[in-house]
């Protein structure tokens, strides 16, 4: 019986071994996602602020520079970009077409849009076509979200001013519906109970 | 008062520095050779070169061009040249007719060259299609930036 | 909706002046003595001109002796450092007239051509336009009707200058020859022009002299450089925008909403608020802001436009998608007859099939790169403007009629112009009595300096003057080989030249001929044809747009005939050899432009296909083969092969360039051209809205001339009407889909 006991021992120590290395694992990939608070995960809060956050990915006023595609969009039609305004090789246009070409770091009164760095966020950004998941995981991952952990990603969203604009847009452009203050907060309830993303 | 570096010139002007750089251009320092022709960046006929870069003059407000070094057509051939070769390719292709939106055009296309010294027609594309022609000079725009591109290739 | 003819909505004055001669026939006979009453209205204006060769010598305007050199007529001056300068009596707005014209003088007089120099003609009855008889630039006529003149103007001076050599040689005139600016004795000595300058002012011009035959020409026929091409590369050509007078001051005049509207009383107080306003005054057409730059102007207008109460028209409150159901039913009502050939009735009666089709064209701004602009200076005695116009005799006399002035009172210089496409030939001269109305209002207010009065883009688009909305109606009938028998085509448009001074000279039996040009009589030989016209009176103001009438007959005809073709299961180039006289120009051009294209023989690839149409305008003909696809349900259009017969070429770098963007300018307008109204404001206030061809969907352009010395033609619009139904028609051979209502944008091809 004697070996009867160590076998279970010894399996035990393979199987409390291998949570542990699950454990490890699974907190590894968390530590991209790590809740600063150190707060419990609370899915349901996570998914449900995701959603709402979601929503304003998905406004024009940031799908438009958020694109998949080889050129940016405009208008709430969000059709392609006017006068085959491309990305270019750095996302901010094409020789002697460069975004800067016409926009400026302000809006300008007659109508042309402006923001600091004004261009197109990298196409490992690109927005276009994916679910709330795929949103969720591209924005929590550092290899495509421009190397940002959790706390960088929530000063982007709520304070960069190229992302700001979209809320104050000029022109006859419909702003971002949700005030700036309120999706910040999103953000950061989504990040406190675990930045869960939403299932596929 | 704000200065401006004009085509090597150092400018200092009284005015509001909410004023688009095109019209300090035209109506403050005489400058006329860029022109305007819709007021919101839509035809580049106001092209100028800062810092290298086109920019569209009715859409930047001096304010913003304050310390950088601003070209305009009256100024883009080189120091001791009569023409740059866009301008040269310009006329040796015939490609204006009535001319106003030309000096955005060679602008732009000396823009392009500065980058791709041998532009395809797809670059020419990208490049160029911020510019309007009323009067349709696209073909010989096109054959003009091919020219000056050989004729920058040769100097 | 307003039904009454334009006759009954004539503006409440007489126009200024009336032009009487018939422009309809091309006249062959330039000499023949025509006279061309120009009578006054309020301004008791009255000029005759007669033109032959003793009244063109009769008014020469500079200085014809001593040390200035030499100016045998209007149009040309010889320095005695030998630099020939040429006046130029037609607005330079692309066309290249700039170069043609002085070409003409240079050839006759055997210049040295790079020594020639070129100034723009003031005002005056020596520059008349030897058809229309007044100092204009339109219709494409430029080149051909001063085609004679300016050359004997230089053949004469050439005449002068052998004749001044051979005197102070003390030789014979048949020992003498000419070239290059050089006269030349047999023996081998020289002198040139200028050195002969201030002898051959002293002679008397002689009244004719024999022209070159064309075999010997030089220069006339050769692919000529552009004349303006350095100063438009150097941005240091003038146009009117670019004026600057000492201490002048911009404006910008804040205007109706709608068409018609009148101001009732406004605030300037916004406007004044801001630095650098110097006034603010109402004129006819609104209210005007006057500030030291054109920034500062626009800022201030922008301010001062809700601070304005307007009385408006309720007449104005179109709405252009109502107005274009109402054509459409209109167009099913009988007209006023511009053509009835044959019995259209019965023949379609006898019809194997009939082909019903409504096409409709929507309003269309000209938009020219340069915004409309003139400058106004008022000196002691009189006032001088620059601006960038077609019309000189026009504006110069209305001008003068705003100051209570005699014409000669008022100089206008004509600068460069930034496109014209016809909007800078407004009979009214809108924009420049505008102008002067700001510089008479200002004066009023204390502000005497030079006023340059600029217009914004949304000005340009919101401001009228737009090639009307049109709707044709068409019946055809074919038999059972497919042979078209019968056509009845009713159009329905405003009339722009119904109470303008142009309508004794073309308003026929109540018909605007403008209006059914390349319809009534098309060449086509269908043994019944009806052709009628409504014309609706509305305020939005038209305007001759570059090929006026044909930009919608020249559609209608070849998309029509190619309709029927498909009917009748002919192809549709067979079908138009068989209609078109077989000795025919447009035979000649439409074989031509089908063999360069490769029509019916080459292999195009999977989804292209050719369209063609023929279409004479201006007494060229000109056809067209378009390659077309449509990908992602928008056309695409490759390549197109033009043929052209102008009779003469004078500059073929000219005619390529003119073909070229004649079709860039039209294809501008079939893929995005259109105005709209809503509760009468224009919908489309800058090139976002008003969308234009950009190089990115400019297709590959090859151009064949033939100028086999048949009459001469014009070239600066007649490139316009084939491009459309060239497209259409090969976006219907590549899709099935025929598209009759303009502009693409709108189609629905997916």
């Amino acid at each position: 019986m004697r070996r009867a006991k160590y076998f279970w021992l010894g399996g035990a120590v393979t199987v409390f071994s291998g949570i542990a290395t699950l454990a490890g694992l699974l907190l590894s990939i968390a530590n991209a996602a790590t809740p600063s608070s150190g707060a419990a995960v609370d899915s349901a809060r996570s998914q449900e602020a995701f959603r709402q956050i979601a929503t304003v990915l998905r406004n024009p006023r940031c799908m438009n520079c958020h694109t998949a595609t080889q050129f940016p969009r405009q208008g709430n039609e969000r059709r392609r970009h006017d006068m085959m305004v491309m990305r270019g090789p750095d996302g901010h246009g094409a020789p002697a077409m460069r975004c800067l070409s016409c926009h400026q770091n302000i809006n300008q009164e007659n109508g042309v849009p402006g923001a600091p760095n004004w261009g197109l966020a990298p196409l490992s950004m690109a927005w276009e076509g994916l679910d709330d998941h795929q949103l969720a995981e591209m924005l929590k991952d550092p290899a495509r979200n421009g190397k940002r952990s959790l706390e960088q990603l929530h000063e982007h969203m709520a304070h960069d001013e190229l992302v700001g604009w979209g809320w104050h847009p000029g022109g006859a452009r419909e702003p971002i519906a949700m005030p700036r203050a309120e999706f910040e907060k999103l953000v950061r309830d989504w990040i406190d109970s675990g930045a869960v993303s939403p299932p596929r | 008062m704000i200065s401006l570096s004009i085509n090597g010139t150092e400018h200092r002007l009284d005015v509001n520095p909410h004023t688009p750089l095109l019209w300090v251009l035209r109506d403050h320092l005489g400058l006329t050779g860029t022109k305007f022709g819709c007021g919101m960046a839509l035809c580049g006929a106001c092209t100028v070169h800062v810092d290298g870069e086109a920019v569209r003059s009715c859409s930047a407000p001096i304010a913003s061009v304050e310390g950088k070094k601003i070209l305009t057509i009256e100024g883009l051939a080189d120091a001791g040249k009569p023409l740059h070769p866009v301008q040269q390719a310009w006329i040796d292709k015939d490609v204006v007719q009535c001319g106003y939106c030309h000096s955005g055009q060679i602008m732009s296309a000396a823009a392009l060259l500065a980058k791709r010294p041998n532009p395809t027609d797809a670059d020419i594309d990208e490049a160029m299609s911020g510019n309007i022609c009323r009067c349709g000079t696209y073909e010989r725009i096109r054959a003009g930036i091919h020219r000056a591109a050989e004729l920058a290739a040769k100097s | 909706m307003i039904t009454r003819t334009l006759r009954e909505n004539a503006p409440a004055t007489t126009p200024a002046f009336q032009i009487s001669v018939v422009p309809s026939s091309i006249s062959e006979d330039w000499t023949r003595r025509k006279f061309i009453t120009v009578t006054g209205g309020a301004i008791g204006l009255l000029l005759a001109f007669h033109f032959t060769g003793s009244s063109a010598r009769a008014a020469t305007l500079a200085t014809a002796t001593g040390a200035n050199g030499f100016s045998p007529n209007a149009f040309l001056r010889i320095a005695p450092d030998g630099v020939v300068t040429v006046v130029v009596n037609h607005s330079e707005m692309g066309q290249g007239i700039v170069t043609a014209l002085p070409m003409l003088v240079a050839e006759e007089l055997d210049a040295d051509w790079s020594r020639v120099r070129t100034e723009f003609a003031p005002v005056d009855a020596a520059y008349n336009h030897s058809m229309f008889g007044i100092q204009m630039t339109g219709g494409s006529t430029s080149t051909w009707t001063e085609y004679d003149r300016l050359r004997m103007a230089g053949a004469t001076a050439r005449a002068m200058l052998v004749q001044a050599a051979a005197t102070q040689w003390n030789a014979k005139i048949e020992d003498c020859r000419t070239e290059s600016g050089f006269v030349i004795h047999s023996s081998g000595k020289r002198l040139d022009y200028g050195a002969l300058a201030d002898a051959a002012a002293k002679l008397t011009p002689p009244e004719k002299v024999p022209l070159k035959d064309a075999k010997d020409f030089r220069l006339i026929g050769r692919a000529t450089p552009r004349i303006d091409s350095r100063a438009k590369v150097t941005g240091t050509a003038q146009f009117g925008m670019d004026v600057r007078r000492p201490d002048g001051l911009v404006a910008m005049v804040a205007r109706a909403p709608t068409f018609g509207g009148q101001v009732e009383s406004f605030d300037p107080a916004a406007a004044k608020a801001i630095p650098g306003v110097k006034a603010v005054v109402q004129i006819p057409t609104g209210v005007a802001v006057l500030a030291i730059d054109t920034w500062v102007a626009k800022q201030a207008r922008d301010a001062l436009a809700p601070a304005i109460k307007w009385k408006l028209s309720p007449e104005a409150h179109i709405d252009t998608v109502a107005q274009a159901a109402h054509f459409a039913e209109l167009a099913r009502t009988p007209g006023k007859a511009a053509e009835a050939t044959g019995d259209v009735t019965a023949a379609l009666r006898t019809a194997a099939k009939t082909v019903e089709a409504d096409y409709h064209f929507p309003y269309l701004a000209h938009a020219p790169m340069e915004p409309l602009n003139a400058t106004v200076e008022l000196t002691a005695t009189g006032a001088t403007i620059w601006t960038g116009t077609q019309f000189q005799t026009v504006d110069r006399a209305q001008v003068a009629g705003v100051f209570g002035m005699k014409p000669e009172q008022v100089a206008l210089h004509t600068t460069f112009l930034g496109g014209g496409f016809g909007r800078r030939a407004t009979p009214n001269s809108d924009w420049v009595v505008e102008a002067a109305h700001v510089a008479k209002a200002a004066r009023d207010a204390g502000v005497t300096v030079p006023v340059k009065t600029v217009w914004s883009r949304e000005d340009d688009l919101a401001g009228g003057f737009y090639r009307p909305m049109f709707h044709h109606r068409l019946v055809g009938g074919i038999d059972a080989s497919g042979k078209v028998i019968a056509w009845q085509q009713t159009l329905v448009g405003q009339s722009f030249i119904f109470g303008s001074p142009f309508e004794k000279a073309i308003i026929k039996d109540g018909i605007d001929e403008t209006s059914v040009e390349g319809a009534a009589h098309a060449p086509y030989k269908i043994p019944a044809r009806r052709v009628d016209v409504h014309y609706p009176a509305l305020p939005v103001t038209t305007l001759w747009w570059r090929s006026v009438g044909h930009t919608h007959t020249g559609l209608a005809v070849e998309c029509f005939i190619d309709e029927l073709a498909h009917a009748g299961g002919r192809d549709p180039l067979e079908l138009r050899r068989e209609l078109l006289p077989a000795d025919s120009r447009e035979r000649r051009v439409l074989d031509l432009a089908v063999e360069k294209s490769g029509y019916g023989k080459t292999k195009l690839p999977a989804g292209h296909a050719h369209g063609i149409a023929v279409h004479e305008s201006f007494g060229s003909f000109v056809a067209q083969v378009a390659e077309v696809s449509v990908e992602n349900g928008w056309p695409r259009v490759h390549r197109v092969t033009a043929a052209v017969d102008c009779g003469t070429a004078v500059n073929p770098l000219t005619i390529e360039a003119q073909i070229q963007g004649s079709i860039i300018f039209a294809l501008s307008a079939l893929f995005y051209g259109e105005i709209t109204l809503k509760e009468g404001r224009v919908q489309q206030q800058n090139f976002h809205q008003y969308q234009v061809l950009r190089i990115n969907e400019a297709p590959k352009v090859e151009v064949h001339v033939i100028a086999k010395g048949d009459k001469m033609g014009g070239i600066g619009e007649t490139g316009v009407p084939p491009t459309f139904p060239a497209v259409l028609n090969a976006i219907f051979a590549a899709t099935g889909k025929r598209i009759r209502s303009l502009p693409l944008s709108r189609a629905s091809l997916s």
